[in-house]
């Protein structure tokens, strides 16, 4: 097996994949129940990439798991303040202050 | 800071937008640069060559793909079934190609193919709500270069560091943890009405429901289960 061939050929897919839609775009008329869809990928793409990270640890649901809390402690300052910084800042401290109780 | 950002989510210039997309991206930094050492760390043990483990950050340019890549090659996994795993880890870039696309719809086919190369789940994470902000915004674009770039550079400085140096990372503290709090900040802002909320609801059980299918399967068809919710709640409301 040569790496680099490998490498080639999943870095082509990888290309292919992102390019897709933008490529198609202008040269078919989707569907309307597509066009439908586009809004919501932001937040539904988005949030399937986060949820595991806070409410699994090892691959498992803890209640325990400081992750969740500190993560829910983030979602409540970005509803409040819609801050980047702030939502990261409190995130952060929730979770340094959740792993050494 | 609402007023902060409707200020920023209209840049007047290339550079303004360009400069907008790096620092909506550069907090990502903290949690990809150590993931990013830690894949120069893995691919070394699996085998790699050094050249081949450091280009590959510019070649496949996808982190969680270039993780199961090494772990493959460690396993000596044949080349068909790696190729394949690539292949199905990065499904999801087609929702993310699917959303710019229409953004992106009347810029010339190089700048169509650079932003292609870019589109990872942190440049469109960071640039998209700014981009869907202002999608009539002439110089939009430049956004998602811009986050696209600054992940870019960051990844190839990360992993380059994980493989020469080797991993030299601060115990005990959990930067990684920086990716989930940004993308927390990046969709939260976003769930403006009630099918949005549930959308993400759904997203959530679903990924987390679905998180022991191999090579992010869940992931993906948690997405699209939640974009199927959305399509069938927003048209009830509006026939």
């Amino acid at each position: 097996m040569n790496i680099w061939l490998v490498m080639a050929a999943c870095g082509g897919l990888t290309f292919l994949i992102r390019l897709s839609f933008i490529a198609l775009e202008g040269r078919y008329r989707p569907p309307s129940w597509f066009v439908v869809l586009l809004p919501f990928v932001p937040v539904a793409a988005l949030s399937a990439l986060t949820a595991p990270e806070l409410l699994l640890a090892a691959g498992e649901f803890r209640p325990t798991n400081p992750r969740l809390w500190a993560g829910l402690v983030a979602i409540g300052v970005a509803a409040w303040r819609r801050n980047t910084l702030l939502t990261i800042g409190s995130g952060f401290a929730a979770l340094l202050l959740l792993e050494r109780l | 800071m609402a007023h902060n950002s409707a200020m920023t989510d209209h840049p007047a210039s290339r550079s303004a937008a360009f400069w907008l997309g790096v620092r909506a991206l550069l907090p990502m930094h903290l949690g990809v640069a150590p993931f990013g050492v830690i894949y120069g760390v893995v691919a070394m043990k699996s085998g790699i060559p050094p050249l081949a483990a450091v280009l590959m950050s510019s070649i496949v340019f996808a982190g969680s793909a270039q993780f199961l890549l090494a772990q493959l090659v460690s396993l000596g996994a044949p080349a068909l079934m790696m190729v394949g795993a690539v292949g199905v880890v990065n499904l999801r870039h087609a929702l993310y190609s699917a959303s710019v696309a229409p953004l992106l719809a009347r810029l010339p086919r190089r700048w169509k193919l650079l932003l292609s190369y870019l589109l990872t789940d942190e440049a469109y994470a960071a640039a998209i709500p700014h981009l869907l902000a202002a999608p009539a915004n002439s110089v939009g674009h430049w956004i998602l270069l811009g986050s696209g770039f600054a992940l870019w550079a960051g990844w190839q400085l990360a992993t380059l560091a994980g493989v020469v140096l080797g991993a030299q990372l601060p115990e005990g503290l959990p930067l990684d943890f920086a990716l989930p709090l940004t993308f927390i900040a990046i969709v939260v802002p976003m769930l403006t009405d009630r099918v949005r909320i549930i959308v993400a609801l759904a997203a959530c059980a679903l990924a987390v429901a679905l998180s022991g299918l191999p090579y992010k399967l869940g992931l993906f068809i948690a997405a699209l289960g939640a974009l199927a919710l959305g399509a069938v709640l927003s048209r009830r409301r509006r026939p």
